[in-house]
């Protein structure tokens, strides 16, 4: 049993009561709300009678049902139109603040709470939205809930949760060129598998992580669900620091010294006990694209497919499904793989450093012909930083749209989506039948570089050919 | 709400390990907001793939309440339209290799117990299936015992906490939580984050 862990002293810290059926009570700190998986949770809580208990510690956005092109209101779609009227209605009945649309503020519910400072090292985190886990590269403990649990949250502000084991990912070295943080983390799902980490918290740590920017850290941190783990961290440290330093919600003053005293103590301690360790090095870990239908069928960008009989035979029946899927030959290379729409975004990878990483592969080259390429920003500020850098212009000057924020052809609420059987290199985290719209649509994960790679050259393509000198890693 | 001691009815099978929550409710049928309705949807891209094949289509199967199915059963968006979908479908109680955690905890929040039984019972249990889709089934939340009605019978294991939680009734968490609010408050005066560090 893991002790000494950062999950461990976060766990102990928020621990409110045992409860009869043998799961303890666990108090949430943060607590983020979002149109998709709120209204029923509200609808009960009304049924019930019940307030929401903290209003001051639930915060909510818009992301999953906005439109891309235009935000004007009302949406052209009646069914979204009316989840966005039902969480301005909830939220002004219940005194929580919404960052709508044309705040400044608005975008994917995991880009705006770390931008906003709003998620700290050593608080607890839940969302309606399997890729909460992405607020631990901060140090916390974040996952993803059900509404039933959203309900429980708005009535009490906590949770009936069981504790986790702790794994902890060592990586050791440091990243090529050309790699990122996305690449780790497939590379990581690929060899843990998808159900690896079902009842462990993953603890990213060594060299490499370290090494890595806050941006970076999110996007590792973010994938920890499609490992399996429903949360992954990282622990807090000078860039964690950094990072938090002057955002609106941060601590500032006397507080923030405190403050920094107490993130600290929280990381996991040199005689920290895990109940599990995998190690890695990160200099052996190539840009990664899945092939199939989960995301751990992923490959190097230089491999071949796999065969069936170089498959282990529990994973055959998988394998033959997503080659029947996704009309893939086995043996066949990965690059060169033509693709139809490329798409850049994503609570994974829709941050400041990520379109940067595109961008610079995307300047004074073109989309090739016939391809569909467009970038939606994680957020309203992500859109003005991005903007006042000059990116949308060097993305439109090559050929890309540049669209409005929100969660868009990730899973495709909106009116982004796949037709038919096109196939896209995502820069977003799942390749699920179906996910991005189409129910017979194709998807290759990679980092938002190995998409404009893809977008350039019209087919999967090894983005450190195309730019031998790439600038710093996210 | 009560207590759940067992249940007693048909059984269907979906094949295959790592089977997600959008495959089980693809995201454009998220855009609600009640789960009414949901139970037509379910598995609909699947569905549509093999029109008339799929096994939730099958005849026999429109009175199933057990659905068993292999590994990771549930992975990906921790969307409840999904055990919701299942449920409006029919669906009362999950016999599965493994299961996905948010999806897990998602059913029990419906009183929808999620049973576990090795890698061969469950193989064995869906090859029952394919020969004999009209076998009757029943389970006990006492003994975790599946009995079909040609006198098969299966171990099956459930977690000690989601088990007494539906055996007492008190599968639904909020009322539990709602009884400790001074205890709740009291730690959130001792978090540094609240209180000015």
């Amino acid at each position: 049993m893991s002790s000494g862990t950062l999950y461990d002293k976060v766990w102990d810290l928020h621990r409110v009561s045992e409860l009869p059926g043998g799961s303890t009570q666990l108090f949430i700190g943060l607590h983020l709300i979002h149109e998709v998986t709120s209204p029923q949770a509200f609808a009960a809580l009304n049924d019930l009678g019940l307030r929401v208990r903290h209003p001051e510690l639930t915060v909510a956005t818009v992301d999953h049902i906005v439109p891309t092109t235009s935000q004007a209101r009302p949406f052209a779609d009646p069914l979204a139109e009316q989840m966005l009227a039902t969480l301005e209605r909830n939220c002004a009945e219940h005194g929580i603040a919404l960052h709508g649309i044309g705040s400044g503020r608005q975008g994917i519910v995991h880009v705006i709470a770390p931008e906003l400072g709003l998620t700290q090292p050593g608080m607890t985190v839940a969302c309606g939205d399997s890729h909460t886990s992405t607020h631990g590269a901060f140090g916390a403990i974040a996952f993803g809930i059900g509404t039933s649990q959203v309900r429980d949250v708005l009535a009490s502000q906590s949770l009936a949760m069981g504790k986790l084991k702790v794994r902890r990912i060592w990586v050791d070295g440091q990243l090529q060129s050309g790699v990122y943080a996305k690449d780790l983390v497939l590379h990581v799902i690929r060899t843990l598998g998808v159900k690896g980490g079902v009842g462990y918290a993953y603890e990213f740590a060594g060299p490499a992580i370290e090494a890595l920017s806050m941006e970076g850290r999110m996007t590792l941190c973010n994938m920890a669900i499609e490992g399996g783990a429903r949360c992954g961290y990282v622990n807090p440290d000078r860039t964690t620091f950094e990072a938090l330093r002057g955002r609106p919600c941060a601590p500032a003053g006397g507080a923030w010294d405190r403050a920094v005293a107490w993130w600290s103590s929280l990381a996991s301690g040199p005689d920290a006990k895990f109940d599990d360790e995998v190690r890695f090095d990160a200099a052996a870990i190539p840009p990664t694209v899945t092939w199939g239908i989960t995301p751990g069928q992923g490959i190097g960008v230089d491999e071949a497919l796999p065969t069936l009989e170089q498959t282990h035979p529990d994973e055959r029946p998988l394998a033959q499904e997503a080659y029947r899927y996704m009309d893939l030959q086995p043996g066949k290379p990965i690059a060169g793989t033509p693709v139809d729409v490329c798409f850049i975004g994503s609570c994974t990878n829709g941050r400041l450093s990520d379109l940067q990483a595109a961008a610079a592969v995307a300047k004074g080259r073109q989309v090739a012909p016939g391809i569909k390429a467009f970038v939606v920003p994680g957020s309203e500020q992500v859109a003005a930083a991005a903007e006042a850098e000059g990116l949308d212009r060097v993305f439109l000057a090559a050929g890309f749209e540049w669209r409005e924020p929100g969660c868009s052809m990730c899973l495709a609420m909106n009116p982004d989506r796949l037709e038919g059987r096109q196939i896209s290199a995502s820069s977003s985290n799942r390749n699920f039948k179906g996910r991005q719209g189409s129910a017979s649509g194709r998807t290759l994960l990679m980092s938002p570089a190995m998409v404009a790679a893809a977008a350039i050259a019209g087919k999967v393509s090894d983005v450190r050919r195309l730019l031998p000198t790439m600038p710093g890693q996210p | 709400m009560g207590p759940i001691k067992g249940l007693r009815g048909r059984a269907v099978a979906v094949a295959g390990d790592d089977i997600d929550t959008d495959r089980i409710i693809p995201a454009r049928f998220l855009k609600c907001i009640t789960f009414e309705g949901l139970g037509r949807q379910v598995f609909a891209d699947d569905r549509a793939e093999r029109p008339g094949s799929h096994p939730f289509d099958q005849p026999e199967a429109q009175a199933a309440s057990l659905l068993v199915v292999n590994r990771n059963f549930g992975c990906g968006s921790s969307r409840e339209h999904a055990p919701q979908a299942l449920m409006r479908w029919g669906i009362r109680a999950v016999v599965g290799e493994s299961f996905a955690e948010i999806f897990y905890g998602n059913c029990l929040a419906l009183g929808i117990p999620c049973f576990t039984a090795p890698h061969d019972g469950v193989l064995n249990l869906q090859a029952a299936l394919v020969a004999d889709p009209t076998l009757e089934f029943v389970v006990c939340l006492d003994t975790l015992l599946l009995q079909a009605s040609d006198g098969q019978r299966w171990q099956l294991e459930l977690q000690q906490g989601p088990r007494m939680m539906l055996l007492s009734g008190q599968w639904d968490a909020t009322s539990q939580l709602l009884a400790h609010g001074p205890e709740l408050e009291r730690l959130a005066g001792t978090l540094p984050y609240l209180n000015g560090f």
